[in-house]
């Protein structure tokens, strides 16, 4: 036991709570068999440290020390609500009297995190429900501030994460990092939820600008811990990177008013050059790795952009050649348009715009307003007036999104005007 | 524990799966010891359905919604988790065309006995 000055240790109890309460539910959940029991005895093991440590000391190994608390603080609970809830099955981990924490390898430690992940974003639960139930058990936001990201009631957010658990308890969702053949699927489900709360952040709104910015900074968090645990994933290092690196222009794509500010124009210098150099570190090892994929393809793309000392200077050819290798691992229409924007940018808008005219005529992307945005883009650099205000009245119709319904209204106002 | 794979398909899709596949994935996973009980159902035109309102039992023809997929058959089956439960059911063939449900099974019976049992215990320790 360490003695800690009594002012100290508020402070040093409270950097605890925030670096480890993760790390600490996550073993606990393993060893209770109940997210919601862990969360309790979580937070009466944490509510005893305050009580014991300023008379007691400080644990020497203060994590082994809150689980074997909280886990035993569980079975005490367990113990006196069997008098009265007859229902509640045992778990089978409260059999055992005592582990030995010293006896837990740091591996396993390591893996309960995993377990909580592959959990959180495990495939037979909805993807809203892996979205929420990620942010509430592993970034630990709290319900209202779930509910204030994603634009919903706080009630709605609640019965998302509540029915989540309920699920994961009653279809018995297994605890466990996959096997190795499962691996690669069942991570694509984790990145895919990362992903997700990166974007919901990064294509947010200005007037909850604030709010949701904090999705991305949290997806990128929730990266940096899966590379952690898993550092030899390619895709994984391929996310961050692209997260990374999308991020770095966070500052330079809005104006103070929040209006949008297409990649040509930015200002460059306001790009996060540390952000930058780290993404482009990863996509290079990424590259490297076996099993890259399109995380990995979109992050090189990614880097292509900010690399290049200002828009003219972009490497199109090497963008498009990335391009035609994700559409080969990756066939999509999404792909299809933004090779179209990068060939247009190479060979002229010609040329982009009948490969967009392809797209429409296969039945793609007909309910996309960046597609009809970009087809509007072409139809004015090529000086056609009328398919242009046409294309932007389509675009229009299809985005609720303020900054970009602005932006579309400008151009469209422009063009009436002349 | 308990998952009930319910195996639905469009009807006609089913004719594309051999019985033989079925009866063979039935043997095998009968003698892993996973399934309590499978059968395969008669096409849904034979089906009648039964409701009692107030009392009264009202019969009609056929399945109580209009779905393309209909019910074709169950299995019961036993498997230490989800994980588990969703590779079993992957392998049913008519998963092939259609699409396999999986519930878990509500402890109901189990439920019940625990809490008479416990109540017998709570009432002999007061004496």
């Amino acid at each position: 036991m360490t003695q800690v000055p009594e002012q100290d240790f508020s402070t040093a109890l409270e950097l605890l709570y925030r670096n480890e309460n993760r790390r600490v539910l996550a073993t606990l959940i393993r060893l209770i068999g109940d997210i919601d029991q862990a969360e309790e005895a979580l937070h009466d093991a944490f509510q005893t440290a305050l009580e014991q440590w300023p008379q007691q000391g400080v644990p020497d190994n203060p994590c082994a020390w809150l689980i074997s608390v909280g886990r035993f603080k569980a079975i005490d609970k367990f113990r006196r609500d069997k008098r009265f809830d007859a229902l509640e099955e045992i778990p089978e981990q409260h059999g055992a009297a005592t582990v030995n924490f010293d006896d837990e390898h740091d591996d396993n430690l390591q893996d309960d995190q995993l377990r909580l992940i592959f959990t959180c974003c495990h495939p037979s639960l909805s993807a809203e429900a892996q979205i929420a139930l990620t942010l509430r058990e592993i970034c630990a936001l709290t319900t209202e501030e779930i509910a204030r990201a994603f634009l919903i009631a706080p009630k709605t957010a609640a019965q998302r994460i509540v029915r989540a658990k309920a699920k994961i308890r009653e279809a018995r969702i297994p605890y466990e990092v996959p096997a190795p053949g499962q691996l690669a699927e069942r991570l694509n489900t984790v990145l895919q939820v990362i992903y997700l709360v990166f974007n919901e952040g990064y294509s947010a709104s200005s007037g909850t600008a604030l709010t949701r910015h904090d999705l991305s900074t949290e997806a990128i968090r929730l990266g940096r811990l899966l590379l952690e645990l898993l550092p030899a994933q390619a895709e994984i290092q391929g996310l961050l990177a692209l997260m990374l690196l999308q991020d770095s222009r966070r500052e330079a794509r809005t104006t103070a008013e929040g209006d949008l500010i297409l990649l040509a124009k930015q200002d460059r210098t306001l790009w996060n050059r540390d952000q930058i150099n780290k993404g482009v570190v990863l996509v290079k090892r990424a590259l490297g790795l076996p099993g890259f994929g399109v995380y990995t393809l979109q992050a090189a793309i990614a880097a292509v952009h900010v690399e290049a000392a200002s828009a003219e200077m972009t490497d199109w050819r090497e963008i498009i050649g990335l391009y035609n290798i994700l559409l080969r691992i990756y066939p999509s229409p999404v792909i299809e348009l933004n090779r179209a924007v990068a060939i247009a940018m190479r060979d002229g808008p010609a040329i982009g715009l009948e490969l967009i005219e392809a797209l429409i005529s296969r039945g793609q992307l007909t309910d996309y307003h960046f597609m009809y945005a970009t087809k509007a883009d072409f139809h004015r650099r090529l000086g056609q007036r009328n398919e242009a205000i046409e294309a932007y009245q389509h675009a229009l119709q299809l985005t609720q999104q303020e900054p970009e319904r602005r932006f579309l209204q400008k151009r469209l106002t422009e063009l009436q005007n002349q | 524990m308990k998952y009930l794979c319910l195996v639905y398909s469009v009807e006609s899709l089913l004719d594309a799966i051999p019985d033989s596949d079925c009866l063979n994935y039935d043997k095998q996973i009968r003698k892993s010891g996973h399934c309590l009980a499978s059968e395969a159902l008669q096409p849904v035109h034979t089906a009648t359905t039964v409701r009692v309102r107030d009392g009264k039992v009202s019969i009609t023809d056929g399945p109580f919604a209009e779905t393309k997929e209909q019910l074709a058959g169950f299995y019961l089956i036993e498997a230490q988790h989800l994980d588990e439960a969703i590779q079993l059911a992957a392998k049913i063939p008519p998963a092939q065309v259609g699409s396999i449900e999986i519930r878990p099974i509500r402890p109901i019976r189990e439920m019940a006995e625990k809490i008479i049992g416990n109540l017998s215990e709570n009432g002999r320790s007061k004496k």
